[in-house]
C-alpha cells in the first residue's frame, strides 16, 4: 500500500499504522502526542523543524554525502609529510577489519557477561601497551594523548599535594591549551626552555625551575618538535629528587626500539593509540592512554575505568571486571577530582589487533625503518641551498624541524607550492614558535618510499627558489 | 520470539589470551622495509639514539600468525552483545540502530585518509560538511552556533562548564560566582565536571512528583550562582513542566543555563532548548543521532550555545563566506582546546547522514517512536509482578525512558536487580541498566527503547523480563546465580577491587599469581 511505503522508515519501525494502533491501545493514548502532556504547551514547537528536505533512498543519500566528501583531497591522494600528533602510518587490513565488526562497533555499556570479548580486548590492549612502555597499570583509552596528559598531571598534583607542573616549551601549543585549560583551577604551568641548538629540554632551566611546589615534571619523547631527549633518564632522576612526578608522554610507535620509560624511573606514561593501526579520521583516530606502576595509591587516583583479569571459582575459566569503580566521576559526581565517560574504545580494541599483528619484530623494524627513512629525508632536504635540515641536532624518530630563513619563503608560501605539486609540507611553526623562524615540522613514516622522499626532495628545491 | 529466547546461548570459545598463543618467531605482518639506498645512506642512524634511550629488552607483544589474529579477534567479538546482534535497551543510553551505509561512507578515502592539519582549501567537504550540521543543529535545538570538539557527552558537559566559567570571568564576576547547581537524576558528568572545572556544586533532590520543584531552586540560588546543568528528563524519564521557570530563575540571579540534552532522543522537533531559554545545550551524536557507541567508544558532544557564548567556543571554528570554508582559530575569547584538533569529525559526518536520511518529519516520527515505544514496555512493566514504576503522584506520561524498581521482588524473593540484570543476558538479550548514582530509587532498573526496536521485539524484551520475575519467584536460585549460558561461568570479581589480586596487565598477573602461588 503506498501509504505504508510512505509512512514507515527504514529506520523506525513501529510507524506502520497497523503496528502504531496497536501500541496506542495497549498504551491506552489516542497519539503519540498525548504522550507529552508534561509539557507545557507553551514550550511545544509548534511547526515543522526548518531542515533541508529528507533524502529518502540510501542510495540517494550515499550520492549526497559522496559528493560532499568529494570536494576533499585525501592523504591517499596528495603525498604526506604533515604529523603534529596525528601521523599517517600503515593501517593492517585486519585493524579494518575487527574495527568494523558490528559486535564491536555497536557495542556499549555491557560490562563481564554480555561483553566478554570487548573486555577480553581491551584488557588484551592494556596488557600490550603495559609492556611497551614497561609498566603495570594501562588505563582504558581516553579522548586522546591531551587527556591523558591532563588526567596524568592532576594525579600528580593529588599524589604529591603540590600544584606547579613543568611542561617543555616545545609543547604542541594545542595540547598545552589542553592542559592549561584542565588545570586551571588547581595547578599553575610553568614551561621550561629547550635547547635551541639540540632541541632537548634545557636542564639549567628544568634546575631552575624545579622546586619543592613541582607536582609533576611532564616531557614528551620525543618531544613535539621530533627530539628524542637523551637527557629524560636524568630529568625523571631529577624530578624525583624534588620529590616530584616524572610523567612522559610517549608516540608508542617508538616503543620497538625506544626504551620504555617504565624502565628509566617514569612514573606516569601517557600517549596516544592513532599511530598503532588506526586512520588519521581527520583527528577522529585520537585515542589516549595512562599508565603507571601498581600501587594502590597510583590506581586509587585514576579516572578512567580499569579492566582487571579475574577468574571463575571452580573452572579458573579467565573472566574480566571493570575495578575500582567507585574512585571515577560516575560515582563521585560532585566530589570529583576528573571526569570520564564514554571514550575512545574502539581504537583502544584496534591497537590490540596491530601490536598482535606486530609483534616485537614488527614493532622493532618498523621503528628502525622509520628512524632511516627519517634520517634519509632530513639528510637530503639539508642539501637544498637556504635549507637547514634537520635544525637540531639532536637524534630524531620521524618528525624534525626544517628551517627555511635563508631561503628567504615563508613555510606558508612553500607549502602552496608544494600542495600544487600534490605534496602536503610540514606543519607550519611559525605561528606557534616564532622563535624557530620560518620552520616547518616534517613527518616521515613506513608509508614513505625512497621515490616519495626523493619526490619531496625535488618539489622543494623547486619551491624554495 | 520466545524459542530463541529458550534455546539462546552466548558463543563460548573459553578463548586464550593473545600473549597465550602463538610461538616464538611467528608473526602478523611484515612492515614495509626501506629500500638498500636509504639504508646506506641513512647509515647509522638508529646508532644515534643515545645508548640509554635504546630499547634493552623487545617488548613481550605476541607473537602469532595473520590468522591467529584474525580468528581470535573474531571469537571475542562473538562475544560481544552489540546491538548489531543483541536487541539492547540500556537506559541513558539511547541505543539505536547505526545505519551501516554511514559506515562504508566514512570508509572512504576522503575522511579516512584526512590529516586534521590539512589546508582549508583540501578540505572543503569536510568543513562544508561540520557546517551544514551546525546549521541543522542550531535549528534542531534552537541556539546560534555549534562546536563538535568534545568527545563525548561528559566532555560536552565539561565544555559548557568551561563556557560558562569564561563567561564569568569576562565580566569579573568569577571570583563571586562560584557554584552551579544540577540534579539528582542527571547524569554524574552534570556534577562531576563542573566541580572539575573549579565549581562547587550543589545537587536537587527530586520532590513528589520525581523532579526537583522550584522551592528547591530558589533555595540554591544566590548572588554565588553561576549556572544550572539541568537535564529534562531525567534519568527517570519525567519530564519538569516548570523548565522554563527554572531557567528564568537562574537568568534572574544572574547564572547561566546549560540544558544537557543527553535524554533528548524523545524531543526531537517537539521542544528547543532556546526557545526554553537556555543559553547552552548538549546532544550527544554518538547516541540520540545514531552514530555508533563503538565499544565504548567514538564518542563526539554537539555543544550549542546562543550569541552571546558564541566567542567562547573553543578553536577552531569553520567559518564560510558565500565561497568558501575555512578554519578560523584567532578568537582571542575562547575557551581553551577541549580535544584535539576538530574532534571525532567521522561521528559528525554520521549524524548529519542521519539526518539527512529522515529530514524534519523524520526526526519527530524518532522522537514520537522513541516515547511510544517506551511508553508501550511501561504498560506491560507495569503488570509483570515485582515491579513497580516510582512516583506514583506524578500523573504524566514518561517521556523516552522509565527508571522501575523491583523493591517488591527483592522484598518477596531475595532476588536483586543486579542479579536479574545478569539473568538478562541467559535469554540473548543485553541487560539493563540499574542506575546512575545516588541509586534513589530501590532496586533500580532503567530502560530506554529508542525508535528502532520493532513491536516483536519490544515483546521479546516483556517476556524475557516476565520469565526472570516468575523465576524470582518460582525458582530464585536460578537467577541469583545466573548467568549460566553467557560467553563466560559466573566469576569471582571481588578480585577487582583488591589490590594484591587485581591485575590490569597480563604482566600484572604473571608476577602476581607467581606471588600467590609462593
Amino acid at each position: 500500500m503506498p501509504r505504508d511505503r510512505t509512512s514507515v522508515h527504514p529506520y523506525i519501525p513501529n510507524t506502520s499504522p497497523s503496528v502504531r494502533a496497536r501500541m496506542l491501545a495497549a498504551t491506552g493514548v489516542a497519539s503519540p502526542a498525548d504522550l507529552y502532556d508534561a509539557i507545557p504547551g507553551a514550550l511545544r514547537l509548534k511547526r515543522p523543524l526548518d531542515l533541508p528536505p529528507p533524502i529518502a533512498s540510501e542510495h540517494a543519500l550515499r550520492r549526497h554525502v559522496e559528493s560532499l566528501l568529494a570536494k576533499n583531497r585525501s592523504c591517499a591522494d596528495l603525498l604526506n609529510f604533515r604529523g603534529a600528533g596525528c601521523w599517517q602510518h600503515y593501517v593492517p587490513a585486519i585493524c579494518d577489519e575487527i574495527a568494523g565488526r558490528g559486535e564491536f562497533l555497536t557495542a556499549y555499556a555491557g560490562w563481564s557477561y554480555s561483553d566478554h570479548g570487548k573486555l577480553q580486548a581491551l584488557f588484551e590492549y592494556q596488557s600490550m601497551i603495559g609492556e611497551l612502555v614497561g609498566l603495570e597499570v594501562v588505563s582504558t583509552p581516553t579522548y586522546d594523548w591531551g587527556a591523558a596528559a591532563n588526567s596524568a598531571v592532576a594525579m600528580a598534583c593529588r599524589l604529591t599535594g603540590r600544584r606547579q607542573i613543568l611542561v617543555p616549551a616545545s609543547m604542541d601549543r594545542a595540547r598545552l591549551s589542553q592542559m592549561r585549560g584542565f588545570t586551571k583551577p588547581f595547578a599553575t604551568i610553568t614551561e621550561v626552555a629547550f635547547d635551541r641548538k639540540t632541541g632537548e629540554l634545557d636542564r639549567r632551566d628544568l634546575a631552575a625551575r624545579l622546586g619543592a611546589g613541582t607536582a609533576a615534571v611532564y616531557i614528551e619523547m620525543p618531544s613535539f618538535l621530533g627530539t628524542v631527549d637523551a637527557g629524560a633518564p636524568d630529568i625523571v632522576k631529577r624530578a624525583h629528587a624534588k620529590g616530584a612526578l616524572a610523567v612522559v608522554g610517549v608516540d608508542p610507535s617508538t616503543l620497538g626500539v625506544l626504551e620504555a620509560p617504565g624502565n628509566y624511573g617514569a612514573d606516569l606514561v601517557v600517549g596516544d593509540l592513532q599511530p598503532l593501526g588506526i586512520h588519521m579520521n581527520g583527528g577522529g583516530g585520537q585515542a589516549g592512554f595512562i599508565a603507571s606502576r601498581d600501587e594502590p595509591r597510583f590506581v586509587d587516583e585514576y579516572p578512567s575505568f580499569l579492566i582487571s583479569l579475574v577468574q571463575a571459582p571452580e573452572s579458573g575459566a579467565f573472566g574480566f571486571g571493570v575495578g575500582t569503580l567507585d574512585r571515577t566521576s560516575y560515582h563521585k559526581r560532585h566530589d570529583a577530582t576528573d571526569y570520564y565517560g564514554t571514550t575512545q574504545f574502539l581504537w583502544g580494541i584496534t591497537a590490540a589487533v596491530y601490536l598482535s599483528l606486530m609483534g616485537p619484530q614488527g614493532m622493532r623494524e618498523l621503528g628502525e625503518g622509520i628512524i632511516q627513512r627519517a634520517a634519509y629525508a632530513a639528510e637530503r632536504l639539508g642539501r637544498i641551498k637556504g635549507v637547514k635540515a634537520p635544525l637540531f641536532t639532536g637524534p630524531f624518530f620521524k618528525e624534525f624541524v626544517v628551517n627555511f630563513d635563508r631561503t628567504g619563503k615563508t613555510v606558508a608560501a612553500i607549502n602552496r607550492r608544494l600542495l600544487r605539486r600534490g605534496i602536503l609540507g610540514g606543519k607550519d611553526l611559525s605561528h606557534a614558535f616564532p622563535a624557530l623562524g620560518q620552520s616547518a615540522l616534517f613527518c616521515v613514516t613506513e608509508i614513505h618510499d625512497r621515490a616519495a622522499i626523493d619526490r619531496l626532495v625535488a618539489a622543494l628545491k623547486e619551491a624554495v627558489s | 520470539m520466545t524459542r530463541r529466547i529458550e534455546q539462546f546461548h552466548a558463543a563460548r570459545w573459553a578463548e586464550p589470551l593473545i600473549m597465550q598463543l602463538g610461538t616464538h618467531g611467528e608473526r602478523g605482518l611484515l612492515p614495509p622495509a626501506p629500500e638498500p639506498e636509504i639504508a646506506k645512506a641513512a647509515g647509522k642512524a638508529a646508532a644515534r639514539i643515545p645508548g640509554a634511550l635504546r630499547r634493552k629488552a623487545p617488548p613481550r607483544l605476541p607473537e602469532v600468525s595473520q590468522q591467529t589474529v584474525v580468528r581470535h579477534f573474531t571469537r571475542l567479538s562473538q562475544m560481544t552483545m552489540g546491538v548489531d546482534a543483541t536487541p539492547d535497551m540500556m537506559g541513558t543510553c539511547t541505543m539505536k540502530y547505526s545505519p551501516k551505509v554511514h559506515e562504508h561512507i566514512a570508509r572512504l578515502p576522503e575522511l579516512r585518509e584526512i590529516h586534521p592539519l590539512q589546508d582549508d582549501s583540501t578540505i572543503q567537504g569536510l568543513l562544508e560538511i561540520l557546517y551544514r550540521m551546525n546549521r541543522i543543529m542550531c535549528e534542531v535545538a534552537g541556539m546560534d552556533d555549534f562546536t563538535f570538539q568534545p568527545g563525548s557527552g561528559a566532555q560536552g558537559i565539561y565544555t559548557n562548564a568551561c563556557i560558562i566559567r569564561a563567561y564569568h570571568a569576562s565580566r569579573g564576576q568569577l571570583g563571586q560566582r562560584r557554584e552551579i547547581i544540577t540534579t539528582a537524576f542527571s547524569h554524574p558528568a552534570d556534577a562531576a565536571t563542573p566541580a572539575v572545572a573549579g565549581f562547587k556544586v550543589i545537587t536537587l533532590f527530586p520532590g513528589d512528583h520525581g523532579y526537583p520543584e522550584l522551592d528547591a531552586l530558589k533555595a540554591a540560588l544566590s548572588e554565588h550562582t553561576a549556572g544550572i546543568m539541568f537535564t529534562c528528563p531525567e534519568d527517570t524519564g519525567l519530564f519538569n513542566p516548570r523548565l522554563r521557570e527554572f531557567v528564568e530563575l537562574v537568568h534572574k540571579a544572574g547564572g547561566l543555563a546549560a540544558y544537557d540534552q543527553a535524554n533528548g532522543n524523545g524531543l526531537l522537533g517537539i521542544i528547543r532548548a532556546g526557545d526554553a531559554g537556555f543559553d547552552l545545550c548538549q546532544f550527544n551524536l554518538h547516541k540520540t543521532f545514531s552514530a555508533p557507541h563503538g565499544s565504548i567508544g567514538l564518542g563526539c558532544a554537539a555543544v550549542g550555545v546562543k550569541r552571546h557564548l558564541q566567542k567562547f567556543l573553543p578553536n577552531p571554528v569553520v567559518a564560510f563566506d558565500g565561497k568558501s570554508y575555512r578554519l578560523e582559530a584567532d578568537r582571542p575569547d575562547a575557551i581553551d582546546k577541549i580535544r584535539a584538533f576538530l574532534g571525532n569529525v567521522p561521528t559528525v559526518l554520521k549524524a548529519y547522514a542521519w539526518v539527512m536520511s529522515l529530514g524534519a518529519g523524520g526526526l519527530k516520527a524518532v522522537a514520537e517512536t522513541a516515547v511510544l515505544n517506551n511508553n508501550y514496555l511501561l504498560a506491560g512493566i507495569a503488570r509483570i509482578r515485582g515491579a513497580s514504576i516510582p512516583w506514583p503522584a506524578n500523573p504524566h506520561h514518561r517521556l523516552e525512558q522509565v527508571r522501575y524498581s523491583w523493591e517488591r521482588l527483592a522484598q518477596d524473593t531475595g532476588v536483586t536487580t543486579d542479579q536479574i540484570m545478569l539473568r538478562m543476558v541467559d535469554y540473548g538479550l543485553q541487560h539493563y541498566m540499574t542506575s546512575h548514582v545516588p541509586m534513589l530509587v530501590p532496586q533500580p532498573f532503567t530502560i530506554e527503547p529508542g525508535e528502532s526496536y520493532s513491536l516483536a521485539e519490544l515483546d521479546e524484551c516483556l517476556e524475557t523480563l516476565r520469565r526472570i520475575s516468575e523465576e524470582a519467584y518460582s525458582q530464585p536460585e536460578l537467577v541469583k546465580s545466573a548467568p549460566h549460558r553467557a560467553s563466560v561461568p559466573r566469576l569471582d570479581e571481588s578480585a577487582v577491587d583488591d589490590p594484591a589480586k587485581w591485575a590490569f596487565t597480563w604482566r600484572a598477573w604473571q608476577r602476581k599469581h607467581a606471588a600467590l602461588a609462593d
